[in-house]
């Protein structure tokens, strides 16, 4: 029998977490019950993008997008919809700006501003199923590259098309790739980094869950172009879906001869392994990674000689992030004066961002280079809940910064987000309001600097931690004159004199709050006071009763029964009870707690 | 399996694509079975499985199957919509399987509507 309706189930790690798998469950009993086993397939897609939502799921033919799904809701669905074709209204997505319920996924803001090139197969195939990858031209592009290309060739359509490394660093890959070729060696490495460690980012677990082929295509590729037999995608062990989909992915690619000896009869030798990191955040950096693969302790080493020339097992290696793997069959099917045509004059293509924290559409998102941050944070992400002010964003995670709102249109490409004192980094996006203390944010990231410094380097092990000490005490009420000086002195020291890139960028994320939100560290050193009223040391936990709008929120959320209140009555919060979890703070609408 | 060369690639696309097409292909006709309550129950669902096997035999990715509810005309059940590219729709009345078979026979693949078991022509 033919099918006639495709269900696309989102099952990335974000949905699953949000059900999606009991939904299916759910979907194949209903669909089961009404005969409808055979005319209706249920698809378990990669991320479809818009993890808030989650579990999300859009049925074609007729484009409906419906959100927040739950077991519950799948009975009423099937009947309704699937049986006697009334779409369920109720489980459309609602506009939060304006309340309107939009039915299609292509009219819904989120997904109407983005452009996909690297997500483009997310959430419309089954990433387990490689002859889906293949219907949407999948392998095209390496057939292209093995059998009517040369290595050099291969080069220079990646030079041409200003691809640059997406884990963050922004290093043009052609240029990566032809130092690699012209290395000498009969045995060389293409490497894929998927370590991806940044404190809320999700952009390449989400694409080798919902497209590892197109990762494992653009492998093959820098593999012919460098003279590489051998490919290892290093990958955390905290990724298990991803992991799962990868081996699936490459079974199936070496069952079709795709990765293997002679490949597709071109005479090109390719296989890939996955080797799993423990998610130590020093393993991203290249020379840790390699030595973790080689069974060593993952520390990094000073640099030259570079991978290029001496990487894995001393011999000519290059290492891409997935991401950047994930455009090359692109690049070589479209060529590269198309990938060029899209984004700025230094930054070309697309880059994917996990936009997180006080915004809207929590989501993956992918955008062309040169679009105004506002756009990402307002137009696609939908601005900042709860009516809330917008204070600044943070890009690049823990080597990263943040931008303030007078940067806020800001183009997003290499050069330009380094003026403004941030990185464009892997793709985190941290989207912080006005409850954010920028102490407390810049402490939380030495904190996490400090936890995962190897130890190899005096200024970074012993420099992280004089931060971290610093920057405690400030956020403790216990701020002394002449602390932000020496967290200048000490961030110059450790920039200029740490091996790696984890020491060396370790202290961005105090430079640039120190940069924009000076003013917020010197209330906590000389006035001992928290204008965002987030360090709990330097906060009174009293109401204010002529502010206080009596509405007993605080009183409803404490968890530790902490507050006393009744209608039409201020709230009084009970000190010797109270644990200072900040719960009261965070929800009162008016401020009136400090 | 034998390793594959380019042309074999090429058709796995091709044969991929008509199982996706649902998701992204072109539509050229629509077919709307209506299935409210009373539809199902003058026998909507037997019309289903004839038009699903008829068009596993047409092999034709163009043309889409879809449900929907009472068109308020209980009476005339089971109802079917043949919607083609560029012409008015045309809504079927008290179909059978047969009925279903040579509707799509006649009209969708070939373009000539059924008049007798036509309810009207929408305008």
């Amino acid at each position: 029998m033919t099918v006639r309706m495709d269900l696309l189930l989102c099952s990335g790690t974000g949905c699953q977490a949000s059900g999606s798998l009991q939904v299916r469950d759910a979907l194949k009993r209903e669909l089961a019950r009404h005969k409808l086993e055979n005319e209706i397939r249920i698809i378990e897609t990669g991320c479809n993008g818009f993890c808030a939502q989650g579990p999300v799921m859009i049925v074609q033919p007729e484009d409906i997008f419906y959100q927040k799904l739950t077991e519950e809701d799948i009975p009423h669905l099937v009947e309704e919809h699937f049986l006697k074709g009334r779409p369920v209204k109720k489980l459309f997505y609602k506009e939060p700006a304006s309340a309107e319920t939009i039915p299609s996924m292509d009219d819904i803001p989120f997904y109407a501003k983005q452009k996909l090139i690297v997500l483009k197969n997310r959430g419309v195939i089954d990433p387990e199923n490689i002859d889906e990858y293949i219907a949407r031209d999948g392998y095209i592009g390496l057939g292209k590259a093995l059998l009517e290309m040369t290595p050099e060739q291969i080069i220079q359509e990646v030079k041409t098309s200003g691809l640059r490394g997406r884990g963050g660093a922004g290093f043009p890959t052609g240029l990566k790739w032809e130092f690699a070729h012209k290395a000498e060696g009969d045995v060389k490495y293409a490497l894929c980094n998927a370590d991806e460690g940044d404190p809320g980012a999700f952009m390449d677990r989400s694409v080798l869950e919902a497209d590892p082929h197109a990762v494992l295509e653009g492998m093959i590729i820098a593999g012919k172009a460098i003279g590489a037999h051998q490919g290892y995608i290093y990958c955390r062990a905290e990724y298990p879906l991803a992991i799962k989909r990868l081996n699936i992915a490459i079974a199936q690619a070496r069952e079709y001869g795709l990765l293997g000896k002679d490949i597709l009869g071109s005479g090109h030798d390719f296989d890939v392994e996955i080797y799993q990191g423990a998610g130590a955040f020093v393993c991203g950096e290249e020379t840790a990674l390699m030595h973790s693969i080689e069974g060593k302790r993952g520390m990094p080493r000073p640099r030259p000689p570079f991978p290029a020339q001496q990487g894995l097992w001393k011999k000519p290696t290059v290492l891409n992030n997935v991401e950047t793997y994930a455009n090359v069959a692109q690049i070589i099917q479209n060529g590269g004066a198309w990938y060029a045509g899209i984004g700025t004059e230094s930054s070309k293509g697309t880059k994917v961002f996990a936009l997180t924290g006080a915004v809207n559409n929590i989501g993956l998102v992918e955008v062309p280079m040169g679009i105004p941050l506002r756009e990402i944070i307002y137009d696609i992400g939908g601005g900042i809940p709860k009516k809330r002010k917008f204070k600044a964003v943070q890009l690049g995670g823990p080597s990263g910064g943040c931008v303030p709102e007078r940067h806020l249109d800001t183009p997003v490409d290499y050069e330009s987000i380094v003026k403004v004192g941030a990185i464009m980094g892997s793709g985190g996006m941290i989207v912080m309001n006005d409850q954010t203390c920028m102490v407390d944010m810049a402490r939380f990231f030495m904190d996490f600097i400090h936890d995962e410094s190897c130890g190899k380097c005096t200024p970074c092990r012993e420099g992280t931690l004089r931060m971290l000490q610093i920057l405690e005490r400030i956020t403790h009420g216990r701020g002394d004159d002449g602390d932000i000086e020496l967290l200048e002195e000490l961030s110059d020291m450790i920039k200029n004199s740490a091996l790696c890139g984890l020491g060396q960028t370790g202290p961005n994320p105090v430079l640039s709050t120190l940069q924009y939100f000076r003013d917020e560290y010197e209330a906590h050193i000389y006035e001992k006071r928290c204008p965002a009223k987030r360090c709990a040391a330097l906060l009174d936990f009293e109401v204010d009763v002529d502010q206080c709008i009596q509405c007993g929120i605080c009183f409803k959320k404490c968890p530790a029964g902490a507050i006393r209140w009744q209608k039409k009555e201020p709230a009084f919060i009970m000190k010797d009870q109270c644990i200072k979890c900040l719960s009261c703070i965070t929800n009162c609408p008016v401020d009136a707690i400090s | 399996m034998a390793k594959l060369t380019i042309e074999d690639l090429k058709k796995i696309r091709e044969s991929a694509k008509k199982s996706t097409a649902l998701r992204e292909g072109e539509t050229n006709v629509k077919i709307t079975v209506h299935m409210g309550t009373c539809g199902i129950a003058a026998g909507a669902r037997e019309v289903m499985d004839a038009l699903l096997e008829e068009m596993a035999e047409a092999d034709r990715q163009d043309i889409r199957v879809v449900t929907s509810g009472c068109m308020g005309m209980c009476s005339s059940e089971p109802n079917v919509t043949v919607e083609m590219q560029g012409k008015e729709p045309v809504i079927y009345q008290h179909m059978d399987k047969n009925k279903m078979r040579q509707v799509f026979k006649r009209h969708v693949l070939k373009g000539e509507v059924q008049t007798g078991f036509a309810l009207a022509r929408v305008k």
